[in-house]
């Protein structure tokens, strides 16, 4: 087995371990495997890159087994790595270990400790699948495995029917966009005869792919991105998600699965070059949904929520550097987004912790001497992510404005304005949370404010790592390091004069977005009480998230119950299946009803039948003899 | 009208005779009787044709037929025994329990 197979399969083997025998064994074999086997797999992925290095960077590749073979063409189970897979697999395995260990405090009392582990293990090896695979398929393969872990995750406290709807929902919505998936590589495998996605970039690239339309491609694969990354129009589940754990919501809904699509454009790269109108759709999409959901995380009060929005508005700037054709900025932004949404989820999971599950918080306050590390990393993490220099959410948003401005590929001033308001509305917002959640006055009940106490060391420890890669990541130079087999677009010469322009605003929209939500929020939120007050119907809206929820359901579930009930359930299934079955049984009981009458039980009657049949039988003869 | 031609006029009488009784009667013990009568029948003709085509294939036919009979009887008897017992009464009528 080679070292590629190993890693996939190292964090299957403590889904296995765990849920077969975890329950059995007890709190400290689950957390020695479900921790152990990530952070070995973690190991051997840098193992991996170290090799990759040493081999001057010459992409690896490795076939598992053959999955089918299909007349001349085969399906293989094969692993490539290369600088995309690296960057991607080293966030997920080290990401995903700091979770899992940060996960041994926060579930430490849940009973259900070993099933919990199983399925994040599991969630690791599809996620490792989806990155690791040469071929669509593989990578499909993994892109449902992790739709499935987070349905698992997301309804881990099933038995709370509003939580086991928010999984199903999840798990609805991604299906959407898996049809265009399914489509894209149908699309594909019908032009080009293979799904091996090297020699589908080379194939775009080199022009040999003439049959097939890379915009019809890239569109339909980006429907599945909108699944499964949360873009409009279908990212509302994303903030239903936060049902499940938080370390869930942090490993899975902020740093890893929801960067999916993201990363599924970024390796198609070769087709998304070829494909400029997808790639303005994509870059649109990215810079709207980016801004719907800013200007929703302004107005929420659950502190998990405001963090959800928050994520779906990242994931917005991601595919608007994707769109812009800056593959290597936007894999950029996937990893300092995955530091510090990573840990200000933990940090906001430490908070839920501390609060005895309390999530509003309008109810917190003046936690920032209380739980001192908590609060110091999440506010690192919050300075990151609104984009303040030299944290690392500052370079890799600069750099994405930039792009949407000055790149050669459908760069264009209206996406770098939206992309501007949403940083300065991203700055406003996490600045609102942290000081309505550290600062001012303690707004929760007496018994809580008693208990309020800072989280066991296997949770700040992890918080601290996650603050300190949030600092510095920015300082690892993804887009350069990508270069090779992602080239930046070339910049447009008129804009070149702008580029210190473009720095020096992202600098400002950070610190005014600071200013505002202090100059609001600080001392009793006096201000921030007004213009609500004044704003109250804007505010509502907001609230309320447009309504979204309420149009869709409107718009397509109740037309779904409606046909499924009337035509489907009443018309198919009960008058024609259920109809034509109790028909046959009806005529089946009124012939028997018919024929028992000749049962008389007359012996009488019986001989003179036979009689009767006798004399026709002996007509019978004599007629035709 | 020669000899065996009245012998197969008896037979088919005595036949009739008997199915008219079976479909008839309603005592039991008459009925098995009148199936009597039209083995009889049956046996009548057999000697006839025997006689007439001078073989006696057809006789010896007959006393197949008349253990076949006594058998039946054997059988018959005992049931009609039980029946009665069961309902006191030899009358058909009664034992209509299979109407369906």
């Amino acid at each position: 087995m080679g070292t590629l197979t190993a890693i996939a399969l190292l964090p299957l083997l403590g889904f296995l371990l765990n849920g077969l025998l975890g329950p059995r064994l007890g709190k400290r074999f689950v957390s020695v495997v479900g921790c152990g086997l990530p952070a070995l797999a973690f190991l051997v992925t840098v193992k991996v890159v170290l090799d990759l290095k040493g081999g001057g960077w010459a992409p690896i590749s490795e076939t598992a087994y053959t999955w089918a073979q299909v007349g001349t063409d085969a399906f293989r189970v094969a692993f490539w790595f290369d600088r995309l897979t690296a960057v991607m697999a080293l966030i997920v395995t080290g990401v995903g270990t700091l979770i899992h260990v940060y996960s041994t405090g926060y579930m430490h009392e849940d009973k259900g400790y070993a099933r919990y582990f199983a399925y994040l293990n599991l969630f690791l090896f599809f996620m490792l699948l989806l990155v690791l695979g040469r071929s669509l398929l593989v990578l499909f393969v993994g892109w449902e495995g992790v739709g499935l872990a987070s349905y698992l995750l997301i309804g881990f406290w099933f038995d709370d029917a509003e939580k086991a709807k928010a999984g199903k929902k999840a798990f609805i919505v991604n299906r959407i966009g898996d049809a265009g998936f399914l489509l894209g590589m149908f699309v594909l495998y019908a032009g080009l005869g293979t799904l091996d996605m090297p020699a589908i970039n080379a194939a775009f690239a080199n022009g040999t792919a003439a049959g097939v339309s890379a915009s019809l491609v890239g569109l339909l694969l980006f429907v599945g991105a909108t699944g499964k990354s949360a873009q409009i129009p279908l990212y509302v589940w994303l903030p239903d998600a936060m049902a499940g754990p938080t370390p869930v919501s942090a490993l899975i809904h902020a740093a890893t699965m929801v960067t999916a699509g993201v990363y599924l454009v970024a390796r198609l790269s070769g087709v998304y070059l070829q494909a400029p109108e997808a790639s303005t759709v994509i870059a649109a999409t990215g810079a709207l949904t980016a801004l719907l959901a800013a200007t929703i995380a302004v107005a929420q009060y659950d502190i998990k929520k405001v963090l959800a929005y928050s994520t779906v508005s990242q994931l917005g700037f991601m595919f608007l550097a994707l769109g812009v054709g800056a593959y290597g900025v936007a894999v950029f932004h996937v990893m300092t987004h995955a530091f510090f949404k990573a840990c200000l989820f933990l940090g906001a999971g430490s908070v839920i912790h501390a609060m005895s599950g309390e999530q509003d918080i309008r109810k917190m306050g003046a936690l920032a001497k209380k739980i001192p590390i908590t609060f110091a990393t999440f506010a690192l993490a919050t300075a990151a992510i609104a984009g303040i220099p030299p944290l690392s959410g500052f370079f890799s948003k600069d750099e994405i404005l930039w792009y949407a401005l000055a790149s050669d590929k459908g760069g264009a001033t209206w996406l770098v304005l939206v992309a501007s308001l949403t940083a300065l509305l991203t700055a406003f917002y996490m600045f609102r949370l942290l000081w309505l959640t550290f600062f001012g006055k303690p707004r929760m009940l007496p018994d809580v404010e008693h208990h309020i106490h800072e989280s066991p060391l296997s949770m700040t420890s992890v918080l601290v790592i996650l603050a300190v890669l949030s600092a510095v990541g920015g300082f690892i130079a993804i887009p350069h390091f990508l270069e090779p087999i992602a080239p930046l677009p070339p910049v447009k010469e008129s804009m070149k004069s702008l580029h210190l322009v473009v720095v020096g605003g992202s600098i400002a929209i950070a610190f005014v977005g600071l200013a505002v939500a202090a100059w609001f929020f600080g001392g009793d939120a006096s201000r921030a009480a007004a213009v609500k007050a004044k704003w109250e119907g804007v505010h509502r809206v907001l609230e309320n998230k447009y309504w979204v929820d309420e149009l869709y359901d409107a718009l397509f579930t109740r037309p779904l119950h409606w046909v499924s009930d009337r035509i489907f359930l009443r018309l198919g299934d009960r008058l024609l299946i259920d109809g034509t079955l109790d028909g046959l049984a009806a005529i089946a009981r009124r012939a028997a009803g018919g024929f028992s009458r000749v049962q008389a039980g007359s012996l009488h009657l019986y001989a003179f039948l036979v009689l009767a049949g006798l004399v026709a039988s002996l007509a019978w003869v004599w007629g035709h003899g | 009208m020669d000899k065996t031609q009245v012998l197969l006029l008896l037979a088919a009488g005595l036949f009739s005779l008997g199915l008219a009784g079976v479909i008839i009667r309603r005592n039991v013990l008459v009925m098995l009787m009148c199936m009597e009568l039209m083995l009889n029948g049956v046996n009548l003709s057999l000697v006839a044709f025997a006689h007439q085509l001078g073989e006696a294939v057809g006789a010896v036919l007959v006393f197949l037929v008349f253990v076949v009979a006594t058998a039946e009887i054997a059988v018959a008897i005992p049931i009609v025994l039980l029946l009665v017992r069961r309902k006191r009464t030899l009358d058909l009528e009664a034992y209509a329990d299979l109407k369906g």
